[in-house]
């Protein structure tokens, strides 16, 4: 196995296609002279950043970071709600990344710190053997992430269904790519040139929303996987497009990413869960890129369950992570990074998760 | 025999000297612990003293590659070693849980006495204690150590200088890996061993290069990344590492790979790094690569102008920083 992934770390290889990305940099056409890349997804930021892969780059060629850590993007109102039903005896379930995420006023660690049962779980299954072993408490699991997380949460509930859970119900704030994909590229303020997609939501999804988008605005989408060769195929094979002039979607990870995707995920996605217009931390709403239950699963809807609902929150005004999950800024471009905001104590969302781009700031760029 | 250590074990009686008669002073009772004296009468030494303690609270107590009586009797000599010393004499304190296996308790004793005799330490003086079940986690053991200085060796992170370069005796990270597989129950083959072992005769190998070498220290808690990052902060130089140049093992890097954890930022506990000039760092390699613990020795790194910085060269070509791990990774993990 080892093989096989130090394969896509081969040091020669990774000096060849550097060399190749330098060559077709050169032949940019004029107007796009000055070229920028947006990988959407978290894994690929905090590789870029392990590998040192901006530095390899031509000063021509820039990497933008994007909306693409789950914990990031979910608004602080939903870590509001969360602490409320913390805080009135509700056990909390939830991925390890969300602990420390402020909220407007707290954090679910502080509220852990102060007795509320709140548990990290590696795998949604957790949730379910927490219900299981504690039927006379109400569990309720965080439920975020982006296409690749939402099947198997929706595996969970069909198993919740077949084994007569009662306790457990999810709170959603699901969010999906390719609306996001169209929102950054409508803005005016931003200048996204191309798109390097994201691995694991491709696998779910497949080439084809990304056809569709790439049909409408011709900018080039290339999927790619995670390890730094992955990495540098993509950005060459966008560069390709670009001075050949053309515009498609190349998928660079047929190793994974088959073109109609992963139809079973999808039918578990379609059978529960309905698009809405989600609201992003620091973006804003975007249209119909959230899911959310399907009526017919209230019991299992927590907002539902316990007739409450997600206000939007106040984040910290000085915090620019909005500005940093749209690619405006770079970390280290907000005038708290670093200073009032490091993990030790973190401000904003993203240099909490291990897919922020502050936190990969922070870790990785000297 | 009882097959479990009970309360009255450690309560001063008759099962109490049973316990320490047959189990402590027939393995350790030929020194100067024979009479059970209060305290080791030991005789003068000539240069300075060294001195070292530390407490050892490993879960699990067995992991690939070792016990906690490896750790506790390694960790004490390596940080005496390290520290520019030879290591003499140690002491043994047990903390036992009411219910703990005669059986394990026998076996962890017999890695204390194998593994001192190999480094050739010898126990001195000692306590053993017994508390009620729940209390402490089946054995805790702190051992403390008493070495002597070599002459020859002036340690000083301030006298590295950029150009000096950076050595390992072996693969990096792969206690932690071993304890994290035994912990959460991951079972692979050919899976992530213990590198716990004892750096004494590196040290003492390293000797006749005095003034050459800069620094030494073993990297445990917090792993290399820690240890480099306390060796820069606050001084006039930086270190570069070669990403393609670390030794890691198969075992501790397909894990890491999947579980996407740094083995620079992983204990190791029978590893050292020596900082010197670079005029002998072959030298010492190859003196090195002829013990068992030095066989896969390698320069992983050089000092460099960029002040305070840690950096690390990737597979790629890119450069970037190699961050202390913030918090614990795993907690009792020695």
């Amino acid at each position: 196995m080892m093989k096989y992934i130090d394969d896509y770390k081969n040091p020669g290889a990774a000096r060849k296609i550097t060399e190749n990305i330098n060559t077709l940099a050169e032949k940019l056409p004029a107007a796009k002279r000055n070229f920028s890349i947006m990988e959407v997804c978290g894994s690929h930021t905090m590789a870029i950043a392990r590998y040192g892969i901006r530095e390899l780059l031509p000063e021509n060629i820039s990497l933008i970071s994007g909306p693409g850590c789950p914990v990031c993007v979910t608004d602080a109102g939903y870590i509001d709600t969360a602490v409320e039903l913390s805080r009135n005896g509700i056990t909390i379930a939830t991925f390890g990344d969300m602990i420390n995420v402020p909220g407007s006023d707290t954090s679910l660690g502080k509220c852990r710190s102060e007795g509320a049962d709140i548990h990290i779980c590696y795998s949604p299954l957790s949730a379910l053997e927490l219900a299981e072993k504690n039927p006379d408490r109400e569990v309720v699991f965080l439920a975020i992430g982006f296409e690749t997380t939402i099947a198997p949460l929706m595996a969970l509930l069909e198993t919740a269904k077949s084994k007569n859970i009662k306790n457990l119900s999810i709170m959603t704030a699901f969010k999906l790519v390719p609306p996001a994909l169209e929102a950054l590229t409508s803005d005016p303020e931003l200048k996204v040139d191309s798109f390097l997609c994201p691995a694991h939501v491709s696998a779910i999804i497949g080439e084809r929303p990304y056809q569709l988008f790439v049909k409408k605005h011709k900018i080039p989408c290339v999927i790619a996987s995670f390890e730094p060769l992955d990495i540098l195929y993509g950005i060459e094979g966008i560069l390709e497009q670009v001075v050949s002039n053309k515009a498609f979607v190349d998928n660079r990870y047929k190793r994974v990413v088959k073109q109609e995707g992963n139809t079973t995920a999808q039918h578990f996605m379609d059978k529960y869960l309905v698009p809405y217009d989600a609201s992003w931390r620091g973006i804003g709403i975007i249209p119909r890129s959230g899911l959310k239950l399907k009526n017919e699963f209230d019991e299992y809807n927590t907002e539902k369950r316990f007739n409450i609902e997600v206000k939007p929150g106040k984040p910290n005004p000085a915090c620019r992570c909005g500005d940093v999950l749209k690619g405006k800024i770079k970390p280290s471009e907000c005038p708290l990074f670093r200073r009032t905001c490091n993990p030790f104590h973190p401000v904003g969302p993203c240099m909490v998760s291990s897919e922020g781009s502050c936190a990969a700031f922070f870790k990785y760029v000297k | 025999m009882t097959d479990k250590i009970q309360i009255a074990h450690g309560g001063g009686g008759r099962l109490s000297s049973q316990l320490i008669d047959d189990q402590i002073v027939s393995r350790f009772g030929d020194g100067p612990l024979k009479g059970l004296p209060d305290a080791a009468s030991l005789p003068g030494i000539n240069g300075r003293i060294i001195y070292s303690t530390d407490s050892y609270v490993v879960q699990p107590i067995e992991f690939p590659g070792g016990n906690i009586g490896n750790l506790a009797i390694h960790g004490t000599v390596n940080d005496i070693s390290v520290a520019g010393g030879k290591p003499l004499w140690i002491s043994l304190s047990l903390i036992i849980e009411e219910g703990f296996e005669m059986s394990t308790f026998r076996k962890v004793l017999d890695t204390i006495k194998s593994s001192a005799e190999e480094c050739g330490v010898k126990v001195v003086t000692g306590d053993t204690k017994v508390v009620a079940k729940g209390q402490c986690d089946k054995i805790f053991i702190n051992t403390s150590g008493i070495g002597e200085a070599f002459s020859e060796f002036t340690l000083n992170k301030t006298n590295i200088k950029p150009g000096d370069k950076i050595i390992v005796n072996g693969t990096v990270g792969d206690h932690g890996m071993a304890v994290l597989t035994a912990r959460e129950g991951i079972n692979i083959i050919n899976g992530p061993e213990s590198d716990t072992a004892s750096v004494h005769r590196l040290v003492e190998s390293a000797r006749e290069f005095g003034g050459h070498v800069k620094f030494m220290r073993d990297p445990t808690r917090g792993g290399v990344a820690t240890v480099l990052n306390e060796i820069v902060e606050n001084n006039n130089f930086g270190i570069k590492l070669k990403e393609t140049e670390l030794p890691v093992s198969p075992g501790t890097h397909s894990i890491s790979e999947i579980l996407g954890i740094d083995p620079l930022a992983l204990a190791c506990e029978g590893r050292m790094l020596l900082v010197c000039s670079p005029e002998v760092s072959e030298k010492i390699l190859q003196k090195w690569k002829k013990f068992p613990e030095g066989k896969k020795a390698k320069v992983i790194g050089t000092a460099t102008e960029d002040r305070g910085m840690v950096l690390l060269e990737a597979v790629t070509g890119g450069t970037r920083l190699v961050d202390v791990p913030l918090g614990e990774l795993l907690p009792r993990i020695c």
